[in-house]
């Protein structure tokens, strides 16, 4: 049996973010129209798996996906073991911002999921000049905690174990058994504390839903695309979303679920592709 | 139909393996009817139907009749196809002692997954 590598190529990034030394792990396949891609809370790049072996996405985008500090195989940074890893939104947008530049990277278009699908809705609002467009799945502006989020970091519960066993319903019905359970691994391999640490951001830190209205399409075109399935960012969340900002593009992707990119690719680049056609035609 | 889970759970030698440091009591209460579901290292001892004059459990999972039945579709809507998205919709109570509820959720998750018709896992 012969081996076959993916076109996927990984490098390590060093670099200064928030005035600490951080070392960032970088994936990127295909050329063209830079794509930034942004994985969701308590997860890594691998998400975007799906998009990077894909010629149809490939051939006309140099698709990017960074490990968030602390997450796949970015490390957090040195003096991490005597801190609890917290996300603010000026950090998040921060390092996105610094590995855009640190890649020389000219208004790309980013993507992101979840936790990456609200930064999306803070970049569109306050660097909108930085981007082609921007592309948020699963994208709301606020979700209120619905369960105790410290089950997620105490050492008598599987931090591990209990943040897949909580997003596993997120995965929609007809997401093939392969993918939705790599989905959940990378949930499983998630460092202590950081799903929740993350999940700062996105239940506190991170509402966006007195501003959200403010962002300006014009400046910047925004497509938001949630999957029928998701109840953690419910498809009528994102469309309240998309109703108070003129100009901006909903899609509910039926079948799918909270992490359409990775549970099931195939589906999801039906969804993807008019998008990034829609975009490319400017 | 509740009373299934013994046989359907301790059928799936995963789910056994699973549970294996589990045991504890729960109560399942749906709408006015309620279960004690006692386990022992993952394996369903005992499936009580109520009444009960004083259950004694270690926490209780507590929805309505009408929520059970879309929880347990072949297909459930969504909203309706995981015991978080009842609990993030405000439908299924879960209170007590959560803790070997959460660190097990796998485990509860598949084994009420169970009582779906024709027996699919969560």
């Amino acid at each position: 049996m012969s081996a076959r590598f993916e076109p996927i190529i990984g490098r390590y990034m060093h670099l200064d973010l928030f005035g600490r030394a951080h070392r960032i792990y970088v994936e990127e396949a295909g050329e063209g129209t830079p794509l930034v891609c942004l994985h969701t809370a308590g997860s890594d790049g691998r998400q975007y798996r799906g998009l990077m072996n894909d010629p149809r996405v490939t051939r006309n985008h140099r698709v990017i996906a960074f490990d968030m500090p602390w997450h796949g195989k970015s490390s957090p940074p040195e003096g991490w073991h005597d801190e609890e890893y917290q996300l603010t939104s000026a950090q998040y947008t921060t390092m996105i911002l610094a590995v855009i530049d640190a890649l020389e990277l000219d208004r790309p278009i980013a993507i992101g999921c979840s936790i990456g699908g609200r930064i999306a809705l803070h970049l569109a609002l306050e660097h909108p000049e930085r981007f082609r467009a921007i592309i948020g799945l699963q994208a709301g502006a606020h979700v209120d905690p619905y369960y105790d989020l410290n089950f997620l970091y105490r050492p008598d519960v599987h931090g591990g174990e209990v943040a897949a066993a909580i997003v596993s319903g997120l995965v929609g019905p007809d997401a093939p058994e392969r993918e939705k359970r790599e989905t959940l691994w990378h949930y499983m391999q998630s460092g202590p504390g950081v799903f929740k640490g993350d999940l700062y951001f996105y239940k506190i830190d991170g509402d966006i839903r007195a501003r959200v209205a403010e962002i300006d399409t014009r400046r910047c075109p925004l497509f938001l695309l949630s999957g029928e399935y998701d109840y953690s960012c419910t498809p009528e969340e994102t469309l309240t979303v998309a109703n108070s900002i003129a100009g901006a593009e909903a899609t509910i992707m039926k079948g799918l679920g909270h992490f359409p990119m990775s549970e099931n690719p195939g589906e999801f680049l039906k969804h993807l592709l008019p998008v990034l056609e829609k975009i490319d035609r400017g | 139909m509740i009373e299934t889970l013994k046989e359907r759970v301790n059928a799936d030698a995963g789910l056994l393996r699973r549970g294996r440091f589990l045991t504890t009591t729960f109560l399942l209460e749906i709408g006015e009817a309620g279960w004690l579901i006692a386990i022992h290292e993952g394996r369903i001892l005992s499936v009580t139907k109520g009444p009960f004059v004083m259950p004694s459990s270690c926490f209780a999972l507590r929805t309505s009749e009408a929520e059970w039945d879309r929880f347990c579709e072949h297909r459930p809507p969504p909203g309706s196809n995981d015991l978080m998205a009842l609990i993030k919709r405000r439908v299924l109570k879960a209170e007590g002692d959560l803790k070997v509820f959460m660190a097990n959720l796998r485990y509860f998750k598949e084994a009420l997954g169970k009582l779906r018709r024709e027996g699919v896992a969560a």
